[in-house]
């Protein structure tokens, strides 16, 4: 599903770069943008979940997996091979003894494990510990009860074993900028927030707060030939009609385009070849707070379902830069299954489902939302009168992004609208709402349902590929019927490439993320 | 010895200023919602926050964390971002040296351009240039520096292709001069408009007629007379206008991904990273308050009648 996806997307790109068959270019400069916030919040990537920072970080830094965008997963990176045991509880990772950090250093298995430590310090709520917990041992440390990791062995020093707390890939897990593998001498130096070393395929050179990151190529790079760059320039640039211009005039080589520039871009044969997208893993929704009496009826969760036109809502408001959600995980999911079909636009239904459980009259409730132009207020906006035709009124609660996110994850609330990283791992996706899961991880709508409970527990013991994705997409169509949210859509992410840029990976995971080893600049770049 | 015991007093004065704006801030941050835990990570396990929020201090009563708020910035010692952990004067001083370019560049070209317009206009009221020039100036007021720049960019990267659309590049002025002039643009239409009302109220007082009666050239008159008085009505515009700068280089900024102050603080009250936050809002306050002080320093060198008593 991700591959026919992938290729229909990859189109526009495709048709410009008609030269992408030939062979690499060595040398030049690629010009990404990160338009994501006005600066880059820390060189330190084990402190940032911001997907903004990731962008520099996937070139200076490395993990144990890595994102394989045609594979549509993640794939061992710095570890050469991976031997399985113990019922899947016990991974034994042989590292590779290739991998250099930028100060010439070799890396072992004691840097590994220095920074899986790291992560799990309780005092610092680095949030590479949702991933680095998977690990037995783990939790302890983060609790304090411990000083490093029980569940993580060095059997040598290009040998890991790890002792997972569950059956599960870890290469959902590690593959991350926010578990990157420091170097544990250099890391513990205060300079190194100044200067980061990695081991990914460009090293540091200069940081100009609020502009830009410089960072050029390393020549020890395990990947033989690799990178083909001679450096990447990553320019902040949070403003989309400030991007627009600068990439018409040639001065970045890609562009995330919001719903505007989509619009304008699709419109202009010039532009159009230049257009990269996917349906990344995020899922759109309004969440609605059992605890608040209408909303523990599944009836009225089902009429809020059938009383909004969300096609409407994609197609004019969203400019149709997004993919209507069929139920929680999103197209790219290996567990997505296509026969599902959204909540059809029904608001006699609607009204009706509302009567049976008791609201004929409506009611009235309130909806905290940030001011997100895809998903926040400009949507709820729009949904408000198709509510009001049903009699549901609802009151607006505006509140930064950083204070939703505790709203989410407090329960102060009785609706919000968010968008919720639903992949790549389908299994973590739906945990989320498994009764055991707190709503301060991930269940922010204190979801409880026994029989839902069980498939996931069952999907997690599961050893086939085929029964798992099975169960899961049981499991996915009872949160459909279920309806804890409006399912609305999930993020089609779109960048303008230009066309001397190759190599370019449609990630769902994020589409800005890119493995820049492999991606080249041909010498029509103005950059050279 | 008046200047010296004028600079003293003045200074004294500036320390309630700067403490109630220090105490404002703290106060506000402290009652906000959102926290530099919820910012870091989404599901940060409950017990990693609260220590975390120990380790920083947050569970302090409000009162301690001012108090020792207040003697670390006595030593000098802003403090250190949560976020970067790196100390906060050294965020600063990354940012300061462009916010600096940025703002002096834009007052620059609005002094340089805005004052003689203004002038010209009250020499000639009513006429064609003075008619031009106060359309001029009601634009540069009307017109949202968003939109400007955007224009700017447009007109002079893309379709002339002579400047960068964006960037700090090496500093140089060929990166600085779009974001200058985007910023200057509303304070040139000010002084354009400060100056004109100026003029044309001093060309009628009983000096400038009295000097005129004397015999004295129209050229002399307003160098001597006209001009002097002028300055000091200008000089404390510009002294207001630094302040307002500071405030609307935030938008330059961020629309041409110049590294300044203002960034840095939009993205610290984001991110809850308070010590950044108090940092750079406290750095803007004492700039503005030193520009204004060197500003009345300045009226007694312009006019001797002024005494610094």
């Amino acid at each position: 599903m991700f591959r026919m996806i992938a290729i229909v997307a990859g189109v526009g790109l495709a048709l410009a770069g008609s030269v992408e068959a030939q062979t690499p270019r060595k040398g030049g400069t690629i010009r990404m943008t990160a338009p994501y916030g006005s600066s880059f919040t820390s060189l330190d990537i084990h402190t940032t979940q911001r997907a903004q920072d990731e962008i520099y970080a996937k070139a200076l830094h490395r993990s144990l997996y890595i994102w394989d965008s045609a594979e549509g997963k993640p794939v061992p990176e710095l570890a050469k091979e991976v031997i399985v045991s113990g019922g899947g509880l016990v991974q034994t990772f042989k590292l590779r003894d290739d991998a250099y950090f930028h100060n010439g250093r070799k890396m072992t298995a004691d840097d590994v494990i220095w920074s899986y430590n790291r992560i799990m310090d309780g005092t610092k709520a680095y949030p590479g510990a949702r991933y680095v917990r998977i690990i037995e041992g783990a939790a302890a440390v983060e609790k304090g009860q411990a000083k490093e990791i029980s569940g993580l062995k060095k059997i040598d020093d290009f040998t890991i074993e790890m002792k997972l707390t569950e059956k599960v890939d870890p290469g959902f897990y590690f593959f991350t900028a926010l578990t990157s593998i420091y170097p544990a001498d250099e890391a513990a130096k205060e300079s190194f927030i100044q200067h980061p070393i990695g081991l990914g395929p460009f090293k540091f050179v200069e940081h100009v707060p609020g502009s830009r990151i410089v960072l050029e190529r390393w020549d020890r790079f395990y990947k033989p030939g690799k990178p083909y760059a001679d450096r990447v320039i990553v320019s902040v640039m949070a403003e989309a009609a400030a991007r627009d211009v600068a990439f018409r005039n040639k001065e970045i080589d890609t562009s995330v385009l919001g719903p505007a520039q989509y619009v304008a871009y699709q419109a202009d044969p010039n532009l159009k070849g230049t257009i990269a997208e996917v349906a990344e893993v995020f899922t759109r929704y309004m969440g609605m707070n059992p605890a608040f009496k209408p909303f523990a009826d599944k009836r009225v969760r089902q009429a809020i379902n059938y009383a909004i036109d969300t096609d409407l809502i994609i197609n004019k408001l969203v400019k149709g830069k997004a993919y209507r959600a069929t139920s929680w995980l999103p197209l790219t999911s290996p567990a997505y299954d296509k026969a599902m079909k959204p909540y059809p636009y029904d608001p006699a239904k609607a009204k009706q489902l509302l009567a049976d459980a008791g609201y004929a009259s409506g009611f009235e409730f309130e909806w905290t939302t940030s001011q997100n132009e895809s998903w926040g207020l400009p949507i709820v906006s729009a949904v408000i009168p198709m509510l009001d035709k049903v009699g549901i009124k609802a009151k607006v609660k505006q509140v930064e992004a950083a204070v939703l996110s505790e709203v989410v994850r407090s329960g102060d609330y009785q609706a919000f609208i968010y968008s919720q990283q639903t992949g790549p791992d389908p299994l973590a996706a739906l945990k989320c709402f498994h009764s055991s899961t707190p709503q301060s991880a991930c269940n922010y709508m204190n979801y409880k349902n026994a029989e839902f409970d069980k498939i996931i527990d069952d999907a997690g013991q599961a050893d086939d590929t085929a029964k798992r994705t099975q169960l899961l997409q049981k499991a996915n169509a009872l949160l459909y019927d279920e309806a804890p949210v409006w399912f609305f859509n999930y993020n089609k992410a779109v960048m303008a490439v230009q066309p001397w840029l190759h190599g370019v990976q449609l990630n769902a995971t994020e589409l800005t993320h890119q493995n820049v080893e492999d991606v080249w600049v041909d010498e029509t770049s103005p950059a050279k | 010895m008046p200047m010296l015991s004028f600079l003293v007093r003045r200074l004294l004065q500036t320390i309630p200023t700067v403490l109630a704006v220090v105490l404002l801030v703290f106060v506000l941050f402290s009652v906000v919602p959102g926290s530099i835990v919820s910012s870091m990570s989404d599901d940060a396990d409950p017990q990693v926050e609260l220590r975390m929020k120990k380790q920083l201090g947050l569970d302090d009563p409000v009162y301690v964390r001012f108090g020792a708020y207040i003697a670390k910035l006595a030593t000098g010692d802003f403090g250190t971002s949560f976020r970067t952990r790196e100390p906060v004067t050294s965020m600063i001083a990354k940012r300061a040296w462009p916010t600096l370019q940025l703002i002096f560049t834009a007052m620059a070209f609005s002094v340089l351009l805005g004052v003689p317009l203004g002038f010209i206009a009250a020499l000639r009221p009513g006429g064609l240039v003075d008619s031009a020039a106060m359309v001029v100036a009601v634009s540069g007021l009307s017109i949202a520096k968003f939109w400007l720049g955007l224009v700017l960019m447009y007109l002079f990267a893309l379709k002339l292709g002579w400047l960068p659309s964006f960037g700090y590049g090496d500093g140089g002025l060929k990166y600085l001069l779009l974001p200058a002039v985007t910023l200057g643009v509303s304070p040139m239409a000010l002084f354009a408009r400060t100056t004109r009302a100026a003029v044309l109220e001093i060309m009628t007082a009983d000096f400038v007629r009295t000097a005129r009666s004397k015999g004295m050239s129209e050229t002399r008159v307003v160098k001597w007379h006209v001009m002097r008085n002028a300055l000091v009505i200008i000089l404390t515009t510009v002294g207001l206008q630094f302040g307002g700068l500071m405030g609307q280089a935030v938008v330059v900024e961020k629309l041409f991904s110049w590294p300044g102050i203002g960034s840095l603080l939009v993205d610290s009250v984001l991110q809850r990273d308070i010590p950044a936050v108090q940092g750079s809002i406290l750095v803007v306050v004492l700039a503005f308050l030193a520009i204004n002080l060197l500003i009345d320093v300045l009226y007694g060198v312009i006019d001797p009648r002024i005494r610094y008593a």
